[in-house]
């Protein structure tokens, strides 16, 4: 069993939703990373995504694109973030780490070696956005399995049930559920509409489901922890990062921690509710 | 072997290794029934006529093939005849597109239009046909190129179009066509997204050529009226590559043409300062489709550098890429200076102001044309005109404008 479906079956017997903070790799600085991992953990992360800095973010809002700026002004490639995982895991052997990226850093990389030095560097999942399962058949697929890397792709508003056979097929770990129509940070999230997809999702996939893109705020992420297994936070704490490149990584770690606090709340106060 | 180019891309959307889907799930659906869509009007005659007809009457095909006298005997080989793609409404051949996937737009029921542009022909020309059919229209342009190509903006705001400056990345073309997604991405339901080059996710490769082949289908029934033969070489510029696939594609099963895209080699290649992906960069996966881009080592796209805002573009058509592959089709590239000096060229011998673009295909056939010898035919894609170069080139040639 994967480190993910690992932690995911523990906090289902624990009646608890899972955290998952995204963070870009390298922002405001790649020094920082590391260090900033491990306070999100403290902070109450339950899993941790770590997206792969990109020239041309385009499924993304403006937050992280700039977040992706700072990053790659700094240099930040594919297998610096790697180096960063293996840090990581150095001294935490148990969080699940998710790479949340786009096709070309990997491409570039090649498959397979991406796949082995994922592996080698404690890498639990990889989520590449535009990589969806039509093609994710030549060589990609096979790669991420053979190295026991969990396949994570997105389920959105406007995907037809004719489809969620692939992503079950093809993926593991969890589903993440694309809560709205636009970017990373949008600021359209429509509850009602959420809880019907959800819904459905459920009768087709038998998976965990993390719901991410326009969670804001502790409330948002209350509601969407009553639908889902985990609930994604971004744009929230990246947005966190704006300005403070030059600053100590101590800033930096108390200023995500703290930017985490409320949506750990959030996510606790709707599992009591629910679940407790 | 014998290659049945009618057969590409495959059902996947794939040329080769280049093509595919490679979007995000939020546009898959919308996707499948551009593709389904798509795939019923290409079978239909109705569809085809009614676009034949705009064509003629509207944008006021067929554009002529002209013989350029002057311009052969300057660049002393090959017979130099000019596909007149600068005489179409709105001056380039991006309207051969843009009619055809704004009619639709229409069949599915959709009310919004959007854009990518570089050199803002591709924007003046979806917002013609948006105006026409009295859509909305939002027209992404990187702000660098809303500078350097002002009289386009004019025009698409006369048009009644939004112009938004992309201020993120490189602002230039692949920023406009990423901000472009981002909006997809958010108004899928009512919006379409008229793609203006030979690239994004499939089926746009197959659907804009197929837009645009009325280029070469033309091209060739006139050199027949004209020569009685099928020429020996034809040269277009590559950007995207639309105006270039536009002309080859009806003589990629005649073995005997031999064909030349021309990339902008900008700076000069070992500059690294350029836009030619083909003649110095390597696969890669960019905006929906894996095709050859200018990257470094790390996947990241690399900055290019054209004079010409409109194959400012790091990427490339996948068809192109494959042609390349194959063998089938040559990829060179020509530099700033090259197609500054071809532009004079075409402007003094023969009182044409070609684009910037068209003028690499220029520049090429100035090389070109005397290995040929002249007793050889050439057909070279005179893509636009350089009517919205003015600014660049006043500061060129150093005089007020």
């Amino acid at each position: 069993m994967s480190r993910i479906a690992q932690t995911f079956d523990r906090l289902r017997r624990q009646g608890r939703t899972a955290l998952i903070p995204y963070i870009t790799a390298g922002d405001p600085h790649p020094d920082c990373t590391v260090a900033a991992m491990h306070a999100l953990v403290a902070a109450g992360a339950d899993l941790i995504e770590l997206g792969v800095p990109f020239s041309d973010p385009m499924a993304d809002g403006p937050v992280i694109q700039k977040a992706t700026e700072r990053a790659l002004a700094h240099g930040t490639s594919l297998a610096q973030v790697l180096g960063m995982v293996a840090a990581f895991r150095r001294q935490d052997p148990h969080t699940p780490v998710v790479l949340m990226g786009y096709a070309n850093p990997i491409e570039a990389m090649g498959y397979v070696p991406f796949a082995l030095q994922a592996r080698a560097a404690g890498v639990d999942g990889v989520l590449t956005v535009d990589l969806p399962p039509e093609e994710a058949l030549d060589g990609y697929l096979e790669a991420l399995k053979t190295e026991g890397l969990d396949r994570i792709f997105l389920v959105a508003p406007t995907t037809p049930v004719s489809r969620l056979q692939a992503v079950a097929d093809q993926g593991a770990g969890f589903v993440y559920y694309v809560s709205l129509k636009g970017v990373t940070g949008a600021d359209a999230l429509d509850v009602a509409d959420v809880a019907e997809h959800v819904a459905a999702l459920k009768q087709h996939i038998n998976r965990p489901i993390g719901i991410g893109f326009g969670i804001r705020d502790g409330e948002r992420a209350y509601e969407m922890a009553k639908l889902a297994d985990a609930v994604i936070v971004g744009s929230a704490l990246v947005k966190e990062m704006e300005g403070l490149q030059g600053a100590p990584c101590q800033q930096v770690v108390e200023r995500v921690a703290t930017a985490l606090a409320p949506f750990r709340a959030g996510v606790d106060r709707a599992d009591e509710e629910v679940k407790g | 072997m014998t290659i049945d180019y009618t057969q590409f891309p495959d059902a996947r959307g794939h040329f080769g290794p280049y093509g595919g889907i490679f979007a995000p799930e939020t546009l898959m659906a919308a996707l499948a029934a551009l593709q389904a869509q798509y795939a019923t009007l290409k079978q239909d005659a109705a569809f085809w006529a009614a676009l034949a007809a705009d064509l003629r009457d509207y944008v006021g095909r067929p554009t002529p093939l002209y013989f350029a006298e002057r311009l052969t005997a300057a660049y002393g080989g090959a017979k130099i005849y000019l596909k007149r793609e600068d005489l179409n409404h709105t001056g380039a051949h991006k309207v051969n597109n843009t009619i055809g996937q704004a009619l639709l737009a229409q069949r599915l029921g959709k009310t919004r239009i959007i854009a990518e542009t570089g050199a803002g022909q591709h924007g003046v020309a979806t917002a013609t046909v948006a105006a026409r059919l009295g859509l909305e229209c939002v027209v992404y342009m990187g702000a660098d190129d809303v500078a350097r190509q002002a009289p386009n903006v004019a025009r698409m705001k006369m048009l009644g179009a939004e112009v938004v400056p992309v201020t993120s990345g490189t602002r230039t073309l692949k920023d406009a066509l990423n901000e472009a997604m981002r909006d997809w991405v958010t108004h899928v339901d009512d919006t379409f997204y008229i793609i203006g080059t030979v690239a994004g996710p499939h089926p746009y490769p197959e659907m804009v050529r197929d837009f645009q082949a009325v280029i070469g289908r033309e091209a060739k029934e006139q050199v027949m009226q004209k020569e009685g033969r099928l020429p020996d070489a034809l040269v277009a510029c590559v950007g995207g590559g639309s105006n270039a696939i536009g002309l080859f594609y009806e003589f990629l099963p005649h073995e005997e043409v031999a064909i030349y895209g021309v990339e902008a080699a900008g700076l000069g290649l070992e500059s690294g300062q350029h836009a030619a992906p083909l003649c110095a960069g390597r696969p890669g996966v960019l905006h929906g489709n894996r095709t050859y881009l200018m990257q470094d080592d790390n996947g990241q796209i690399m900055g290019t550098h054209s004079i010409s805002a409109g194959l400012d573009y790091p990427g490339v058509g996948p068809e192109h890429a494959w042609l390349k592959d194959i063998g089938r089709a040559n990829y060179v590239a020509v530099t700033d200076e090259e197609a500054l000096a071809a532009c004079r060229d075409l402007t003094r011998l023969e009182g044409i102001l070609p684009a910037l673009e068209s003028s690499h295909a220029l520049a090429y056939a100035k090389k070109l044309a005397p290995e040929l010898g002249p007793d050889k035919i050439m057909i070279v894609n005179l893509s636009g005109r350089g009517d919205k170069d003015m600014k660049t080139l006043a500061a060129v040639e150093g005089f007020e404008y």
